[in-house]
């Protein structure tokens, strides 16, 4: 019988080998997490309160799981924290009396897995100097818009040369008109200067007409955009330290973004869940757009002075009073526009309309939010057709699709570019 | 099928040659409309206009290209939870004003109430509203509104009021305090009156509703020993008999009796049964026009006509004769059916009279109403004033004998019809007090005023039967520096409790606790949970007596005057609604104004040209009339129905100044001509006379804008025909077949060039179950922001309205038929507007709408002048502020002061001038539905998408959806439970609407058929081909 099993062993030893050690692998890569799962899953619930270096509202993390004695500890508490408070556990009770008090807000949707990814994402995070959250995901520019750029120069110049030729040769030409008019005794008419010339001023006039009209109509089109509108904000407040550097969700300010029309700028009471705590600005120095030093401690003291919040004492002693921001994006009143349709059922990024808002300390209007600018995305962008079942009922694009006519659906084709989708 | 002549006014009728001028006119006024003559004479050299023009477009140049203003966007401080900025939120709440019920859902957007609509889950009314209801929203911004607590008329604070009040009413000793309020149907208002009576011994409270029910109510005590209403069931009864009972209009409380009457008024083409209504009245009312027999006699014949009623249907009574020969027959054939339909049967009369009351509880009586139709086990609390109370008040407060009186949402300085005694005698009492809402005609002559919370301000209850209960929360917070009226009464009876707090106490102990009174203010609504058992009772009321009192009544004079309410302004206590004021009587069609309605008979005695220019010009002849020894000057406006010897009149108008912008100074109050008849208040006057002053007044009358040039476009039948042949009503579009099978292919050359891959929206509208009640027209103003555009437009035929209500006479000029047709834009598949359009503001969508882009629009009006329905309008002035230029701004109503504005619905733009527009289905309605699917990931429920005007309508006449989809209703209604009945208008233009009409029925006989008729139809219709 053990000669069987073991010959069968032998016989299959490569394979079952093979297997375990994928087994092992599979289990091991579990074990350790999917940290780019994880970092998903840190900006959507942790990163309002907790930054990887340092510390927020919440403890920074670097170094979590060799603090807690024990991982399911660290699973409980993540899960419910207060649990873990009543079982007396000592590191736990140390750090909330270390925070004020402040519990940890509980996320029982929260899985065993998704909390292992979060936990490799941080530690591969804690890998990096913080000083690398600045540089990663800077800017990369296009360079096709120079090269277009630089070729329009070049057939500028090219044009310009030839142009300056042609006039010489047509010079040239009637000199030696002239001469050979003059040579062979046919009397020619006094030369008109150019500038009386007729035929040089209509073609002036034309080509006046032609560019004048070309700027009064683009400048006429422009009238009322403002793209790369930049205000002055009562408030610095830097998209780039909350969204980029501390990776705070958009959508946790901005929660309106998922359900409403507008994305809603955050009420006070939404800053102060972390700037209870964070009374001090001690991340990179800030510059205005004009390079103007920004001391960023006082900005967050504006808004104490808003809300009437007293750092020290760590208790409200006034009643608020709200920010008024300057409105950066503004649509005419004739148009709707509904940031749920765009987040959720468009399932879009907020960059695509917005840039790259995690790099911007003040905003800016990225796009120039006009009709154009609308119906060509529109026109180009594909809708979820097979994921969301409410396109089910385009059966037509569906026996399309399923023959392979077209391989996808724009808005446009279910109807996203007519009139009356955004102007009622 | 026979094809009968349907007419908006006489002049279409007798076609005139006016009136064919002006139908051949989309825009019937030559442009410009200014008044100024100078203006027009002035001349402008080429030079000059050159000049001009170069400066107005250097002006423009450089005032565009000033800086763009800097906006601020605000967030609160600390966001409410339950408020997401753009999403709205729903209350629910009840309107329950003099002593009306309907529950509502109250829609509000970042804190504002913005539009009203029934609660379903009310058994009551079910989900139904009125015209006056979808408009009360209005209210809540009305600028006219008290905004602090006065003492004679100058500010105060509620502590000094208290304070001063305070010490009056000690002061006023043994004399008793009076506390005057119309009809309260609130439990808990109640409690809080009584526990004020305890405070002050000599305490009363009067109930008195300017319209009242005294009549009905005593007779019902003489009859059956309690005084109160009955719960009506109208859904219960297969033969309805009104005796002048406006029930869809006016009557106790419409919205319930609409809801209710509508259950069997339609059609099953299965198994076509429906209601048969009989309607006896003077003038033609709301409920007259939808009745299947109606029937005209004077108002001195009211109780004659019961008697008669009553003695054909075997009771033993001495009735007068009847000389008018066909309404002689009518009450023998009324009577037949009630005899046929004995236990689901109803009478009910709108008289105000005690003795016609008890006898039509007689015939109610006999023919088993009474546990069927009519429900005693549990009663109503609405209309409960009695006016001998109220006459008894004013005498007493006259003889000087009243300490103190308060005066609650009533205004008998007003609407009483002494009023002058009224207004002297409350000078009389020591203490006057008011807590109406803004300074009416009441509110100035008291001392104090305390103003009370609008409804959507408010807490309350309101019950409507014994046990059926419905609730009003806040929807706002109080705009002004008002106070609930119960709170100050608890105040002044000593108490520190609020109103908000004694309201909530009442119910925990009620219900057994918060979560239950969270669910009820969730709900709206408690009930029992099983409707309990109709009840019955025993009839004892002396019919003898009543009919010899009848009997002995004055015989009526040669002309007779009968006082009516309109359907929208009611008994005046909300004119001052711009809305309301605006929308067109659906019997008349008029706006703006109250005026003497006579027949086309009575006309010519005035020396109006029958049916000449005179109904196409604005301007109609002043009548005076005189009755009782009071006069009235009213323009005189022709009715074809009405009885040819009466005139009527609606009360509700000719308010102060103080009443609002909207109502002040529009039309004449005519409640001064009811008189007192030692019991109740008469309605009517059976002596009066008229002549013409020899002036004339413009009227704003809408009904003949929009013509048709008499192209067919409503269609009926009788029930009889129906079931005989279901297929005539609709055998005209057999002719469509000759075509090709499929007429929406083969009626043209053209390929069908639009496609609907997804959603294709259509709607279907039952004219059976449509009564014209307006509901619509104000819901769809409300939901889409239809401009206000006042009288003087409405005569230049500018109304605004995107749906509006056609109502068509049909045979006998002096008894004619109505049908009523809502009309709104067909978003027709192949739409005539769409191909005019030179700048394409106009087109279609893939989901089969007809689209208007307002900002695209340059106002050329070709879309209008080619539209078959007449459904486009056209801002011909700057009613909204929406221009750049303050002083275009042309506001008459009062909607634009930046209180008003905040009824505005924010998801809609409101459009500038020189725009046209038009319904739209309610696009953001729709847009909203499909994204909720959307965001969810799953399909369009049926049903979801719901545009303003389905919501509105109590009897369900109108059902939308998406047609492309099989299994919604519109899709069953048009393939297959309506086939018969279903039919497009002018369907042979090949424009292939997205409505489709059902076509009504009359349970009436069959007419015989006029052989005439149908050959000089077949020359008109040949006529029209060529």
């Amino acid at each position: 019988m053990y000669r069987r099993v073991s010959i069968l062993m032998r016989k299959h030893f490569v394979s079952v080998l093979v297997l375990c050690v994928g087994m092992i692998a599979s289990f091991s890569a579990r074990a350790a997490g999917d940290p780019t799962k994880g970092k998903a899953l840190f900006q959507q619930n942790c990163a309002s309160c907790h930054n990887v270096h340092k510390q927020l509202t919440g403890p920074a993390l670097q170094g979590v799981e060799e603090r807690w004695s024990d991982k399911k500890l660290l699973h409980q508490w993540i899960h419910n924290s207060a649990s873990v408070l009543a079982s007396g556990d000592a590191y736990a009770n140390t750090l909330f009396n270390q925070f004020n008090k402040t519990s940890m807000t509980p996320f029982p949707n929260l899985t065993d897995g998704d909390i292992d990814d979060i936990l490799s994402w941080i530690a591969q995070e804690s890998k990096n100097t913080p000083t690398d959250a600045k540089t990663t995901g800077t800017t990369t520019t296009t360079s096709g818009g120079e090269e277009e750029g630089g070729n329009g120069l070049l057939f500028g110049i090219i044009t310009l040369i030839l142009a300056v030729v042609a006039l010489i040769l047509m010079q040239i030409n009637s000199n030696l008109n002239k001469l050979a008019s003059e040579k062979e005794g046919v009397a020619t008419p006094e030369p008109v200067p150019f500038y009386k010339n007729k035929a040089y001023i209509a073609l002036v006039i034309v080509l006046l007409f032609i560019v004048g009209g070309y700027f009064t109509i683009n400048g006429a089109i422009g009238l009322g955009r403002q793209k790369d509108y930049m205000p002055q904000q009562p408030i610095f407040y830097s998209h780039k330290v909350h969204a980029g550097i501390n990776q705070i969700n958009c959508l946790y300010c901005h929660a309106g973004a998922e359900k409403s029309k507008h994305a809603m700028i955050p009420s006070e009471n939404i800053c102060m869940n972390c700037h209870k705590v964070i009374s001090d600005y001690s991340g990179p120095q800030l510059f205005t757009a004009e390079g103007k030093k920004v001391n960023g401690s006082a900005e967050i003291q504006k808004l104490y002075d808003h809300v009437g919040w007293d750092k020290t004492a760590k208790e409200y002693t006034k009643p608020g009073t709200p920010i008024e921001w300057t409105r950066i994006h503004n649509l005419p009143d004739h148009v709707y526009f509904n940031h749920s349709q765009h987040v959720v059922a468009g399932k879009q990024q907020c960059q695509t309309c917005h840039g790259a808002i995690t790099e911007m300390d003040e905003v800016h209007q990225f796009a120039d939010l006009s009709m154009g600018w609308c119906i060509n995305c529109h026109r180009t962008t594909k809708v979820q057709f097979a994921d969301n079942k409410y396109y089910s009922i385009f059966e037509k694009f569906h026996e399309q699709v399923k023959e392979g006519k077209i391989d996808s659906v724009t808005v446009e084709m279910v109807g996203g570019t007519e009139c009356q989708k955004c102007h009622y | 099928m026979e094809q009968k002549k349907y007419w908006k006014g006489l002049e279409e009728l007798h076609n005139t040659k006016e009136h064919q001028e002006t139908v051949n006119n989309e825009f019937r006024e030559d442009l410009p409309f200014e008044e100024n003559e100078s203006l027009l004479n002035a001349t402008t050299p080429r030079r000059d206009f050159l000049k001009y023009l170069g400066f107005t477009t250097a002006a423009a140049t450089i005032a565009a290209s000033c800086e763009t203003p800097i906006r601020k966007a605000i967030p609160y401080v600390n966001k409410p939870e339950e408020i997401t900025p753009g999403v709205p939120n729903y209350y629910a709440s009840t309107y329950a004003v003099d002593g009306e019920f309907v529950p509502l859902v109250v829609k509000t957007r970042e804190g504002r109430p913005i539009k009203l609509d029934g609660n379903d889950l009310s058994s009551v009314t079910g989900g139904a509203s009125s015209a006056r209801v979808q408009g009360a929203v209005l209210g809540l911004y009305d600028a006219a509104r008290l905004r602090y607590p006065t003492i004679n008329g100058t500010e105060t604070t509620w502590a000094e009021l208290d304070k001063q009040v305070g010490a009056a009413l000690s002061a006023v000793g043994s004399s008793p305090v009076v506390l005057l309020t119309s009809t309260i149907i609130s439990p808990s208002t109640k409690k809080v009156i009584a526990g004020f009576q305890t405070k002050y011994p000599g305490f009363r409270h009067v109930t008195y509703d300017a319209v009242s029910y005294s009549g009905l109510l005593l007779a019902n005590e003489a009859s059956y020993g309690k005084r109160a209403l009955p719960a009506y069931h109208f859904e219960n009864a297969k033969v309805i008999v009104s005796l002048g009972a406006d029930f869809l209009g006016t009557w106790i409380n419409p919205t319930e009796y609409s809801k209710q009457y509508g259950v069997n008024r339609k059609i099953d083409e299965k198994k076509p049964e429906m209601s048969k209504h009989f309607h006896f009245e003077s003038m033609m009312s709301l409920t007259g026009a939808n009745a299947d027999e109606r029937y005209t006699h004077k108002p001195s014949e009211t109780g004659a006509v019961a008697l008669a009623l009553l003695n054909a249907l075997g009771g033993a009574v001495s009735a007068p004769a009847i000389a008018d020969k066909r309404l002689a027959a009518g009450i023998q054939k009324a009577a037949q059916a009630l005899k046929a339909g004995q236990g689901k049967a109803l009478v009910v009369s709108g008289s105000n009279d005690v003795n016609v009351q008890i006898v039509v509880n007689a015939i109610n009586n006999l023919i088993g109403a009474n546990g069927t139709t009519i429900d005693w086990a549990s009663t109503v609390g609405y209309r409960q004033g009695i006016d001998g109370d109220m006459v008894q008040l004013v005498k007493d407060l006259n003889a000087g004998s009243v300490g103190a009186i308060m005066v609650y949402g009533v205004n008998p300085a007003y609407d009483y019809y002494d009023a002058k005694a009224f207004a002297e005698g409350i000078k009389k009492a020591k203490l006057s007090v008011t807590f109406n809402d803004r300074k009416d005609e009441t509110s100035e002559l008291c001392k104090y005023a305390a103003p009370a919370h609008h409804f959507l301000e408010s807490w309350g209850d309101a019950e409507a039967r014994t046990g059926y209960y419905s609730f009003i929360q806040p929807t706002i917070a109080p705009l002004f520096k008002t106070r609930a009226f119960e709170t100050t009464l608890l105040t002044w009876s000593g108490s520190t409790t609020t109103w908000e707090d004694f309201l909530k106490n009442e119910w925990l102990t009620q219900l057994g606790g918060q979560e239950a009174w969270d669910k009820v203010l969730q709900d709206g609504v408690v009930e029992p949970a099983t409707a309990p058992a109709l009840g019955g009772a025993t009839f004892s009321g002396d019919v003898n007596s009543a009919a010899a009192k009848i009997n002995s009544a004055k015989k009526g004079g040669k002309l007779e005057l009968v006082l009516y309410e309109k359907i929208a302004i009611g008994n005046g206590k909300e004119a001052n609604n711009p809305w309301l004021q605006e929308m067109p009587d659906p019997i008349t069609r008029s706006t703006w104004d109250n005026y003497a309605v006579i027949s086309n008979t009575l006309a010519k005695t005035f020396d109006m040209q029958l049916g000449d220019d005179y109904e196409i010009n604005a301007d109609k002849k002043v009548l005076k009339i005189k009755t009782n020894g009071k006069e009235i000057s009213l323009p005189l406006l022709i009715l074809p129905g009405i009885h040819p010897e009466v005139i009527a009149i609606a009360v509700g108008y000719g308010r102060n100044m103080n009443a609002g912008k909207a109502a002040g100074g529009v039309g004449k109050n005519a409640y001064p001509l009811v008189s007192f008849n030692g019991q109740t208040f008469d309605y009517f006057a059976t002596e009066a006379t008229a002549e013409a002053t020899g002036e004339k007044y413009d009227l704003g009358v809408t009904q003949t804008h929009n013509s048709y040039e008499g192209r067919p476009i409503v269609k009926e039948t009788t029930l009889e025909e129906f079931i005989k042949n279901p297929k005539e009503v609709n055998e005209d579009r057999e002719e469509l077949k000759q075509y090709g099978p499929d007429f929406r292919k083969d009626g043209t050359l053209y390929p069908d060039v639009h496609h609907y891959p997804g959603i294709k929206w259509g709607m279907s509208i039952d004219l059976n179950t449509c009564f014209g009640c307006g509901a619509c027209t104000i819901a769809c103003q409300a939901e889409n922001n239809v401009a206000v555009v006042g009288k003087e437009q409405v005569v230049k035929a500018h109304e605004m309205h995107w749906i509006r209500i056609d109502r068509y006479f049909s045979g006998d000029e002096n008894n004619p038929e109505v049908v009523f047709q809502p009309m709104l834009c067909q978003h027709c598949d192949n739409a005539p507007c769409e191909n005019v359009c030179p700048v394409a503001a106009t087109n279609h969508s893939s989901e089969g709408l007809n689209q208007m882009a307002y900002n695209r629009c340059i106002g050329t009006r070709y879309c209008a002048n080619n539209c078959p329905f007449k459904v486009r309008r056209f801002n011909w002035r700057d009613f909204n502020g929406a221009d750049s230029f303050e002083d275009n701004l042309y506001d008459v109503g009062g909607m634009n002061d930046s209180l008003t504005r905040m009824v505005l619905n924010p998801d809609v733009v409101v459009r500038s001038r020189g725009v046209m527009e038009k319904c739209s289905f309610c696009v953001q309605r729709l847009q909203d539905a499909k994204l909720t699917a959307k965001k969810a990931g799953r399909p369009m429920k049926d049903g979801e998408a719901k545009t303003a005007c389905q919501t509105a309508c109590s009897a369900g006449a109108i059902v939308f959806g998406n047609v492309n989809d099989k299994e919604s209703r519109i899709s069953k209604i048009r393939n297959e439970e309506q086939t018969n009945r279903m039919y497009y208008v002018l369907e042979e233009l090949h424009v292939l609407p997205s409505i489709n009409y059902l076509a009504k029925i009359r349970n009436k006989d069959a007419e015989p058929k006029a052989e005439g008729n149908h050959e000089e139809h077949h020359e008109a219709a040949a006529k029209h081909e060529a």
